[in-house]
């Protein structure tokens, strides 16, 4: 790790030698270790060491930008010098207004020492552990167990003055038979808390139970999606709807709908930077600080991320959902959670279904219209037909065409348990959920 | 977080790229002026003897210097304007039987050494917890240089001229009415690498690749519809210079472009049903992709990706024998043709690039492979009884093994997959066809974690009817099964060229790949369109 001293004086220098007008300084610093296996062997084994500095510099109403990771004085003064030299050489921005002024932050609890300082034996031990879970029933086990420190830290000529240091453990696995796969994984800041045990032995469960799978006919149907696969649909409603930059061009299904109802009033969709259950991040990547900031209050859309840019041609605040510079994606919520409901168990919630499919996962998800956020992909790693009330059988794995508006829409209940995945940048937390309508538009046939 | 965020998103000359066609002797490079620093070399040198030492049965180290520069123009203003520059270094080694990999953006002799005993410290751990022994099938020992040969190093025209030039596309984008956002852009690359191996190779590669693109979007209430050129994800992308973007002409296509994501605002629905489709070169490229290159990457095949990315149904007994499509379609991996995004000289494994077959006549007869990959297939079809009567002795890599950057292991990665071109003139394909529909540039994809379920969406679609193109249709969609898919190709065009796609996912931690697919249009019979209600 870097430290906060180091990273500090790294960007006073180049905030000293910055000729610009205003100047931001962006650092993340990576310590990252992964260990993947398949066919019951660790086949990759990685780690990574570094940092990288990106600078925004600013001439008036034109921005220059550049990277690298070069970090001593000599190459951060160099990185500097060349965002200043590209801003000379563009036309005015009239849009832009400015870069943050500094805001009061408070530091984020997701550092774990044991995270920092698991060892590449401690992890293969882990693997080893499912692994034997795996072979004890004839399985080959999949999957991967990584740990990682990462730092972030934004400077800037106007005073903004933040820096965090984060842990992420993870695991995920895929146990296969030759009938079938089941998965199951788990993600935290601190390694101790993840159990190699427990993981192993629900996708276990799941392979030993996805065999002798059935063709389901294309059509309507109720779905039971565990968590890995609701939270792929909030991270597509966060990058196309919640974004605001999508808001702002006319391309999000929240456009025309604030403050109504959009979706099922037991629906609530949230983004908070310091909640522990997710993976804390108290500040965006131009440094403001991140609020509790609410998309779907029961149903009711209530409003839409936003950075200094799309804030300030929108006339309002920042919400503090920048992305890394250069960023022509859009503000993006990281830490999403879904409110749970009264389901107590899984049983209970089966219990409820006519005809439905229980879903344990997504795969190769894609946006097919942004408005409805109509989106389509596969099921994997268990499927399975639940009829008046019972698990009848495994299925082969559908292929959905579904707008995830009006999925949301009927939505019949949420579990009470909650589980952590992890999403492209951060993390989302939610429920199982039990949805009344939903297309299944094809099957995996050879 | 942290490094997984940002992606890892040196000195030229206007030669001709070099390249060695030997591949069964070491020859040394008579490329006077080489590029690799006399630091390159000592933390090659300083790696490989720290891991000897330590016990590796193979080692090689990679230092790694990569600049971009990106331009965006969106609306009028330059939404983004950045230059990268990131270099480090990486060591992966094999000692007993396993594997270990470590990396530093650290370029000193000092973190090259700590890398390699970092390295042998994971193998280490690796090998708690395997069931077999990794080995490598032999490779020619190689001391060379490549570099992309281009005509314009794009790095060296004026930032002004290339602002200037977006600037005019999006003029040409917004001229026409209800247009919402118009995006401009060019990403320019350049990697410098050295690659040195415990068996002796020396490799200095420098590749650089160009792109350009524009993209407008249309809005209406209700509606939001999208045209891109030269191609979807924002640009085509290739292995060449400035001359690139001068070929493609983006303000002299901008009004045609947003005309066109005008017209798909009132244009109806793609209707729904099984029907003859013809697609164009760009989204026959992205089929091949999905449903063929991702198929045939051996590391795939034998399950490294099986908890990710997935596996394939191309499985090892299949091998020359599995009929994948029509006689007319024949698919090749070829990593020497100029100017394609997946051309270089040697892979990261020190592997020349090559050309290795992977469809002939619609049969399937040729993997991706690595060096270890290789020597595993040999195991697995011994072990199948070699149903296709290869000759497993001279399985070896060919070549696709690439990393991402300095901190990414190699991992098998497409090259250039290429649908070879057929005897049909488009514009005669068309005539050919009395009912049938004409899709063109991809909007959305989709695919099974086995590549055989797949649903693509085009922006662009347009009715045939009688051997004419008639009415535009808009959310077009079609879906199918990978081998009654190119089972129903019955006709290939020979209008072709490599199209780029410069964002391939693969591996934990992610890894993005360049890579290349020349595609001219082709037309498959009884497929399932408009999916979308």
């Amino acid at each position: 790790m870097y430290g906060e001293e180091t990273v500090r004086r790294l960007a006073e220098t180049i905030l000293a030698a910055s000729e610009a007008d205003q100047t931001e300084v962006v650092f993340v610093g990576t310590s990252a270790s992964l260990t993947r296996f398949a066919n019951n062997t660790i086949h990759q084994h990685v780690a990574e060491t570094g940092g990288e500095v990106t600078v925004r510099a600013v001439l008036g109403k034109r921005i220059g930008i550049a990277s690298g990771n070069r970090l001593d004085a000599d190459g951060v003064r160099e990185i500097a010098a060349r965002a200043v030299a590209i801003a000379r050489l563009q036309p005015e921005d009239p849009t832009f207004v400015s870069l943050p002024a500094p805001m009061a932050w408070e530091r984020a609890h997701s550092y774990c020492q044991a995270t920092a300082q698991a060892t590449p034996v401690r992890r293969a031990e882990g693997v080893a552990t499912i692994v034997r879970r795996a072979q004890e029933r004839g399985f080959q086990a999949f999957g991967h167990f990584s740990t990682e420190t990462s730092e972030l830290a934004v400077f800037s000529s106007l005073g903004t003055a933040t820096y965090h240091a984060g842990t992420v453990a993870e695991i995920s696995t895929v146990a296969m038979s030759d009938s079938g796969s089941g998965y199951a994984s788990a993600v935290s800041t601190d390694v101790t808390v993840l159990d190699p045990e427990a993981i192993a032995a629900r996708a276990v469960d799941l392979c030993a139970r996805n065999v002798d799978q059935a063709m389901l006919p294309p059509g309507e149907y109720e779905v039971l999606l565990e968590p890995p696969a609701v939270a792929e649909l909030l991270d597509f409603m966060a990058g196309d709807g919640f974004n605001g930059l999508a808001f702002e061009e006319q391309r999000s299904f929240m456009n025309g709908r604030l403050g109504e109802r959009l979706l099922s009033p037991k629906v609530s969709i949230w983004d908070d930077g310091h909640d522990r259950r997710g993976l804390p991040l108290p500040f965006d990547f131009e440094g403001v600080p991140k609020r509790r900031t609410v998309f779907i209050d029961r149903g009711v859309a209530k409003e839409v991320a936003h950075d200094s840019a799309t804030a300030a041609r929108a006339g309002t605040l920042s919400t503090g959902h920048a992305l890394p510079p250069p960023n022509t994606f859009g503000p993006v919520p990281v830490n999403l959670f879904m409110a749970n409901g009264d389901a107590r168990s899984r049983e209970e919630m089966v219990r409820e279904i006519e005809r439905g499919v229980w879903v344990t996962r997504f795969w190769y998800v894609n946006l097919l219209h942004p408005l409805s956020l109509t989106l389509t992909g596969m099921t994997r790693d268990g499927t399975f037909l639940i009829e008046h009330g019972e698990v009848k059988s495994a299925v082969h794995n559908l292929r959905f065409t579904q707008s995830v508006v009006e999925a949301l829409g009927d939505v019949r209940a949420l579990s009470t348990d909650l589980a952590l995945q992890r999403s492209w940048l951060g993390a989302t937390l939610v429920p199982a959920v039990h949805l009344g309508r939903f297309t299944f538009t094809g099957a995996t046939k050879e | 977080m942290g490094g997984h965020i940002l992606p890892f998103w040196p000195c030229w000359r206007p030669d001709r790229g070099r390249r060695s066609t030997t591949l069964d002797t070491t020859r040394v490079c008579d490329n006077p002026r080489v590029m690799a620093t006399p630091l390159a070399k000592d933390i090659i040198e300083r790696a490989l003897n720290v891991a000897a030492l330590k016990g590796a049965a193979y080692a090689d180290v990679r230092v790694v210097e990569r600049r971009t520069e990106t331009v965006v123009v969106k609306n009028g203003r330059v939404e983004a304007l950045s230059l990268t520059h990131h270099a480090g270094l990486g060591v992966r080694v094999l000692l007993d039987g396993s594997w270990g990999f470590a990396s530093n953006a650290d370029l000193s002799v000092v973190a090259a050494e700590e890398a390699a005993a970092q390295a042998v410290a994971i193998a280490r751990a690796s090998a708690l917890v395997k069931t077999r022994n990794v080995e490598l099938a032999p490779a020619p020992v190689v001391r060379d240089v490549y570099r992309t040969p281009i005509r314009q190093d794009p790095f060296a025209v004026p930032l002004e001229r290339k602002i200037e030039l977006l600037l005019a596309a999006d003029a040409g984008m917004r001229r026409v009415q209800g247009i919402e956002v118009a995006q401009s852009s060019i990403d320019l690359y350049r990697e410098l690498k050295t690659f040195g191996s415990s068996e002796g190779s020396f490799i200095e590669q420098e590749l650089v690749e160009t792109g350009c693109g524009i993209e407008a979007t249309a809005v209406r209430e209700g509606e939001v519809q999208r045209r891109s050129y030269p191609n979807s994800v924002g640009r085509h992308t290739a292995t060449a210079g400035w001359e690139l973007v001068e070929e493609f002409d983006l303000p002299g296509n901008a009004e045609r472009v947003a005309s066109e994501a005008v017209e798909l605002l009132s244009a109806p629905p793609c209707p729904s049903g099984v029907r003859t489709v013809i697609l164009d070169a760009t989204q026959v490229a992205l089929q091949v992709h999905e449903s063929c290159g991702h198929a045939v990457e051996l590391d795939r095949v034998l399950g490294a990706e099986a908890s990710f990315a997935g596996t394939s149904f191309l499985t090892p007994e299949r091998l020359g024998r599995y009929r994948y499509g029509s006689p007319v379609v024949n698919i090749t991996a070829d990593a020497t043709i100029p100017g394609g995004l997946g051309t270089f000289g040697y892979d990261d494994e020190g592997v020349p690039a090559q050309r290795t077959p992977l469809v002939r006549e619609g049969i399937f007869v040729g993997y991706l492979t690595s060096r270890d990959t290789a020597a595993e297939l040999r195991d697995r079809l011994r072990a199948l009884g070699n149903p296709a009567g290869i000759d497993l002795d001279r399985l070896a890599s060919n070549g696709t093994a690439r990393a991402d950057g300095w901190n990414r292991i190699p991992l098998i990665r497409m090259t250039n997959i290429n649908l070879e071109p057929g005897p049909w003139a488009l514009a005669d394909l068309i005539a050919d066809t009395d009912d049938g529909l004409y899709m063109e540039t991809n909007k959305s994809w989709s695919i099974d974690d086995r590549r055989l379920s797949f649903q693509f969406g085009t922006e662009w679609c347009r009715e045939i009817k009688g051997g004419k193109l008639g009415r535009v249709y808009k959310n077009a969609t079609y879906a199918g099964n990978t081998p009654q898919f190119w089972a129903g190709c019955d006709a290939v065009c020979r209008e072709w060229r490599i199209w780029g796609t410069p964002n391939c996912g693969k591996g934990q931690p992610m890894q993005v790949a360049h890579v290349g697919h020349g595609a001219a249009a082709a037309r498959f019979r009884d497929v399932q369109v408009g999916l979308m209600r």
